[in-house]
């Protein structure tokens, strides 16, 4: 399977997106598209633009050239306004977690429910327990942000992504920064809510072992464009030379220590 | 070939920093527009003003009325000191009392605000910014200027009013001090010749351009916060940047202020005044 299913809309598309920064090209040109229910991985270096990507979709960067569309609609110059409806079907887990710093884990989770539901506060409560038990940190409510490890903020900004019940969830370097164990229960963590709620999920990463555990398809973001496409296997057995080089990295590692 | 290469250098350097300078300019005045927009928006930040009130407002009382009793002294001292040469003494509280209403109440009171809260403000923000706080907000589907800028912007633009009336009263009154220790001029005698000599409309020049202070230092603020590039070290350098954009603004917008409130039809603002206080 080396295209979207036949049929159905791509949910995700972007193409020939182009971005510059102060003169700097960083995306020359891409083209992706994403089916619904799918996970797909935009593998890249570091600085190759994969979360720069990542943040054309849900509006927070603008694109100088190229089309986007969410769900057929183009959404490549919408005002700030008029995105607001349309991130409704994005949640987004950043990088760093994006946590607010000043607010309990309860306001932080609870904070797009606060913004875009009117629910009394006993069922806001009940829906921030929900998605705080789905990342499986049961709990924690009263906790603020400082308090948790790199691992537990990472999962609670699952837990906020998901609160809206998005459609889409967009995942910036989920397991940057986490230790083997951590960086694998977010494998898995993907994994089960793309199983259990259906959800299409776009993940940016260097992390290899992260990307062919969770990954339907897999595109490398090479020099501002997706080099190579496909599924984990293609990806890995492909002699395409801009993949060979992030795999091996184009000069080998000095050894540790000589014998 | 042969004609110097430098000052074409110079002029195309110093056009690049104009037009950045000018850039600038307009996304500060579209965030201020923004920020009026969403004061009418849905679903006022109420109680975030509250709170930022309390932060930057209230929590700013201690430094700003240290700062205007030090300075209602050191006045006190100084005028009595020079005036007691010519024999004019009696004059200290006239004049400690006109330059602290009109002037040095409110301008050191924006002077300090814009120290400690424009830092703030900036390094908060900025923070955000550089952690992706803001860019969380707005993938959300919510609004960083109501969120963030909006509750500061109206906390200071009604807080630093207010500052100023409580900086104006201790400034007076550390002045009455020292004249009274110092140089025996009775505390009564001193505030008959402040009330007889300051008068209403010298209180509303000196307040009424502490709500544009209030809400330049808050503005700046969050301009630089949210500009804010380039990790930690942006962080510190946004910081420094807003207190200085922040504190020139100060000076040099009082002159003009001060002017402009000069040339206001004064006998019309009185009698507003006074019926809003009768």
């Amino acid at each position: 399977m080396n295209s979207t299913q036949a049929g159905t809309a791509p949910i995700v598309l972007m193409e020939g997106v182009r971005k510059a920064f102060r003169g700097q090209d960083v995306l020359r040109g891409v083209d992706l598209e994403v089916a619904a229910g799918e996970t797909y991985t935009i593998l890249g270096g570091s600085g190759s633009g994969k979360s720069v990507c990542l943040k054309h979709m849900i509006g927070l960067l603008e694109a100088d050239a190229g089309t986007i569309r969410v769900d057929g609609r183009d959404v490549t110059h919408l005002s700030e306004s008029a995105w607001v409806p349309v991130r409704h079907d994005f949640g987004m887990v950043f990088q760093g977690a994006a946590l607010f710093d000043s607010l309990s884990i309860l306001e932080n989770v609870a904070y797009p429910l606060r913004e875009h539901r009117r629910w009394p506060e006993d069922r806001v409560r009940a829906r921030v327990a929900e998605c705080l038990e789905a990342v499986g940190l049961a709990g924690i409510e009263a906790m603020l942000p400082a308090e948790l490890s790199g691992g537990m903020r990472k999962r609670v900004g699952v837990a906020r992504a998901i609160a809206l019940e998005p459609r889409i969830i967009l995942y910036d370097e989920p397991t940057t920064g986490l230790d083997p164990a951590n960086s694998r229960r977010i494998g898995v963590l993907i994994r089960s809510l793309q199983q259990r709620l259906g959800v299409t999920s776009l993940v940016v990463t260097h992390d290899l072992e992260l990307c062919f555990a969770v990954s339907d398809r897999i595109g490398l973001l090479r020099d501002g464009r997706i080099a190579v496409e496909g599924d984990g296997q293609a990806i890995r057995e492909s002699t395409d030379p801009a993949m060979q080089s992030f795999l091996g990295g184009d000069e080998p590692l000095p050894a540790a220590t000589a014998g | 070939m042969t004609s110097a290469p430098v000052p074409v250098g110079l002029v195309v350097r110093l056009g690049d920093r104009i037009l950045a300078a000018l850039e600038g300019v307009g996304a500060f005045l579209l965030l201020a527009t923004d920020c009026v927009r969403a004061a009418f928006a849905r679903r006022f930040p109420f109680a975030e003003t509250l709170l930022q009130f309390e932060l930057l407002a209230v929590r700013s009382a201690p430094i700003v009325l240290l700062a205007s009793t030090f300075t209602g002294m050191v006045l006190s001292l100084q005028t009595a000191f020079a005036l007691s040469r010519f024999g004019a003494k009696p004059y200290v509280g006239s004049i400690v009392g006109l330059a602290i209403v009109r002037e040095l109440g409110p301008v050191l009171a924006a002077l300090m605000v814009a120290g400690r809260v424009g830092a703030g403000i900036a390094s908060e923000i900025g923070s955000m910014r550089v952690t992706e706080q803001v860019d969380a907000i707005r993938a959300m589907g919510a609004d960083p200027v109501q969120k963030l800028v909006l509750p500061r912007v109206i906390a200071l633009t009604l807080g630093l009013p207010l500052l100023t009336l409580s900086a104006i009263l201790l400034g007076v009154a550390g002045g009455m001090l020292v004249a009274d220790l110092q140089f025996g001029i009775s505390a009564s005698f001193y505030l008959q010749t402040v009330t007889t000599t300051v008068t209403l409309s010298d209180l509303f020049a000196g307040v009424a351009k502490t709500f544009v202070f209030g809400w330049a230092v808050a503005m700046v603020g969050c301009y630089v916060g949210l500009g804010t590039e380039g990790g930690t070290a942006g962080v510190g350098r946004a910081t420094t940047r807003a207190v200085v954009i922040a504190s020139v603004f100060v000076l040099v917008s009082d002159y003009f202020l001060t002017r402009a409130i000069m040339l206001l039809p004064g006998d019309a603002w009185f009698a507003a005044m006074q019926r809003l206080f009768s």
